[in-house]
Formats: structure tokens, sequence, C-alpha cells
């Protein structure tokens, strides 16, 4: 347990160091975000709808497709040279790998929604820092949804015709519950509701997050094996 | 008997069941709306949830069996395994494509919209969904082994998700009629209207593995002749 842990890791920290030295991937997916934030303020009209009411879906639907469109770097990375090759030869688990990538994929989108949430505020005039703990919250449970079964499913979209939309394909249907109870909560926290009305959604999401983190794990396994 | 000529006979004993499905199809149109009493307060538009309810069960029913198919795979890797639960895939397509067309002719009746994001349109559609993303990446894959791992896994992953978008879109108010047969009680239908739906569930249970078989036995055949086709490469070669 502990030798897959540290494998794991290993495998996460080379992926974040590539990703270190290039910032390529990082940027785009940022600039991406600024881009998308940018554009949804042209795609209302400002004297029908106010921002606050539309902010909930605004953060989650830039959120959410910008988490998905990174997700697919995990895994055409290591097509180049044939590099998973040299992974699965490894002395490393393949539930290390899956877990490695995982990892490396939350602190990359992570990272991205920590850039992109001051941003999204100043934006859309909305204000955070008494929300920010619930808020906080939200965002990282419902992250954990969609990376633990974007990793799973980019892994096999990167070896399909058309990778990156099949990968949408793949993914979205399996957006609809984080999405939802994600945009759910962030509307209801940002009116200042109390905590029980949150509470079915939480439940939703966190047995959501246990469920598939589990039942992606291991059925990794058959994804992989050549 | 090589792998062809059973293929081959299985879909021969198939089209049978295909003619008595159809015919049994024919016979539920027939009871239900020349044999069965209309609704008092929706008329006409009623009949329509002899196709529509036994389509939805029948569709779901085909999700649980490309679940099942897909867990069992990954265990036994027997290819048929895989060439089931694509066949089922398939079919039940068409029957929530059914679901889904017969649902708005209703819908814009009575309730006077098309569609509403009412908690079982929103399942169903994203049943849908599912069913079409099973269907797309099975074309996206050149490889069977790894075509079938693939299928194997999004089967798997799908069936856990049905019942998460049921409770995520149930958690918004549902418009539906609510259930009229099971549920806790004596069923509220009259027992002419009950006896012609549970025919028709019947019924759209036989087509559907009549369907089924048939789709499943073509499947085979197919793989036969490119397997026969390979073979007679190589024994040319």
């Amino acid at each position: 347990m502990v030798s897959m842990l540290a494998q794991a890791w290993a495998i996460a920290a080379k992926d974040l160091l590539l990703e270190f030295r290039s910032r390529t991937a990082f940027l785009s997916a940022l600039v991406f975000t600024a881009l998308v934030l940018a554009i949804f303020n042209f795609a209302r009209d400002p004297t029908a709808v106010s921002a606050v009411d539309l902010a909930p879906s605004i953060l989650w639907i830039t959120f959410s497709f910008a988490g998905v469109l990174t997700l697919s770097r995990a895994f055409s990375l290591e097509k180049e040279n044939h590099a998973i090759d040299g992974l699965l030869l490894s002395p490393a688990s393949r539930t290390a790998l899956y877990l490695g990538k995982t990892a490396a994929n939350l602190v990359f989108v992570g990272a991205v929604e920590a850039i992109a949430l001051p941003l999204f505020a100043l934006f859309f005039n909305v204000p955070l820092l008494d929300v920010l703990g619930p808020l906080v919250l939200v965002i990282a449970l419902a992250t954990v949804g969609f990376v633990t079964i974007g990793t799973l499913m980019s892994s096999m979209a990167v070896n399909t015709r058309f990778g990156e939309l099949i990968l949408l394909v793949l993914v979205l249907p399996f957006l609809v519950t984080p999405v939802s109870a994600a945009a759910e909560m962030t509307a209801r926290i940002f009116a200042h509701r109390p905590f029980a009305e949150l509470a079915p959604w939480l439940k939703l999401l966190a047995a959501y997050d246990i469920t598939f983190s589990v039942i992606c794990t291991l059925v990794f396994e058959s994804t992989v094996e050549e | 008997m090589t792998a062809r000529e059973s293929a081959e006979r299985a879909l021969r004993r198939s089209g049978l069941w295909m003619a008595v499905g159809l015919l049994l199809v024919a016979g539920v149109y027939v009871r239900a709306l020349v044999f069965t009493p209309q609704e008092a307060t929706q008329g006409l538009a009623q009949k329509i949830f002899y196709i529509h309810a036994p389509s939805a069960w029948v569709a779901f029913l085909a999700f649980g069996i490309v679940g099942v198919c897909s867990a069992l795979y990954l265990f036994l890797k027997d290819p048929r395994l895989d060439l089931f639960a694509a066949s089922a895939a398939e079919v039940g397509t068409v029957f929530t494509t059914t679901v889904l067309v017969t649902g708005p002719i209703w819908g814009k009746t009575i309730w006077g919209a098309w569609w509403t994001w009412d908690a079982r349109l929103t399942l169903t559609l994203f049943l849908y969904f599912i069913y079409l993303a099973y269907l797309v990446l099975r074309t996206a894959v050149e490889e069977p082994g790894r075509r079938a791992r693939y299928s194997a896994v999004l089967g798997i992953l799908g069936a856990l998700l049905v019942p998460f978008i049921h409770v995520s879109v149930y958690l918004f108010r549902t418009l539906h009629p609510m259930p009229v047969v099971l549920r806790p009680g004596k069923p509220e239908l009259p027992g002419s209207m009950l006896i012609t739906l549970a025919f028709s569930f019947t019924v759209f249970t036989i087509f559907f593995f009549a369907l089924l078989a048939r789709r499943y036995a073509w499947a085979r055949l197919v793989d036969a002749r490119a397997q026969g086709e390979a073979d007679h490469a190589d024994a040319s070669r």
C-alpha cells in the first residue's frame, strides 16, 4: 500500500514537473478559462439578467469545460515516443498509475481554478470573501468528481480516432451530477441560504465521488492492458 | 458445424421470433385501440401509453443487460459477451428513441409542451446520451479486443451513473404522472386498461428479445465472416 502510494506520487511528480518546465498546457488552460469568462459577459443581456443570477452557471460551465479539455493532456503526453509502454513496463502498478495521473490532474485543474476564481469574482462583481469556505468545499468535491471520471475516460479516448471530441462525448453525461449539484449549491451559497438546503446535494456529490473514485480505480486496469 | 453455419442458423431462427414479435405488437395496437375503453380526461392521447411505457421499460432493461454483460466481460473476457452487450445497446437505443418520440407527442396534448425538464424525461434523455456515447466509442476503436474492453468500462460506468442522474434530477421538482400500477396499495388503473398495459409490457419484452437475438446473431455472423476471410488470407499466403 505504502509502496503503491509512493509510486503514484512519483508518477504525479513526474507529470507536474514536466508541466512546470514547459507550462504550455497550464497557460493555455488559464487563457481559455479567462476567455470563456469574458465571452460569457457578452452572451447575456445585462439589462435583463443580472450577473449575480447567472454567476453559478457561468462558474460551472467554465470550470467543467476547462477541466475536461485539460484532462486529455495526462495521457496524450504519454503517447509521444510510446512513453506509456515505459510506464506500463515499470514496476509501478496500474492502480498507482491511475492514482498518480488523477492526482496530477487534480493539482493541475485545482491550480487553474484557484486563479480563475478571483478572476470570476472580479469580472462578475461577486463578493467572494464571506462565502469562500463553503464555496471552496463545493469546488473541491465537484472537481474530484469530474477529474476521477475524466482521467479514466481520457486514458481510453487518447487511443481512439478524434480523441478529444470522443472524450467530450464520453465525459459530458457524467458531468450532470457534479455540475448540477455544484451549481445548485453555489447558487444557495451566494444567496446565503442555511446549510440544511445544501445537505441533500452535498450528500449526493459525496456519494458520487466515493462511488466513481472506487470503481474507476478498479476498472482502470482494463483500459491500459495490452 | 462451423461458427459461420451456427450463426446463420441462429439468424434464421431469430427471423421467426421477429415475425411472432411483430404480430404480437400488432395485437397490442388492436387491443389498445378497439377493445380498451377510452380514458375519461385524456381521451385518445392516453393510448400512446401502451407503446410509451413498455418501451421505457425495455430501454432500461436493455441498459441493465449492457451493464451486466460489460461487468462479466471484464472478468471472463469472452468476446460473445461483448457482442451481446453491443447488440443490447443498439436495440436499447431504438426503444429509447421510441420513448423520446412518443413522450413529447403525448406531452404536447396533455401538458401543452413538447418537452419539460421533468425528472423522468431528463433521465431518459441522459440514458440516450450514454447509449450514443457507447455506440460512438465502438466506432472509434479499430482493434476488437481494445474495443471490447473500452466498451465494457463505459457500460459499467454508465450503469452506475443512471441512479445518480435519477437522484440529481429528482431533486428538482417532477411533473411526470405518478405511477398508477406499481405503487403501494391496489392499482388505480381500471381492469381492462391494466390487462392491455400488462399485455403490452409482455409483448414489448418478447419483441425486444427477438430483436436482440437477431442483432446478436447478425453480429456473430459478421464476426465469423471476418474470421473466415482472415483464415482464407492466411491459407493462400
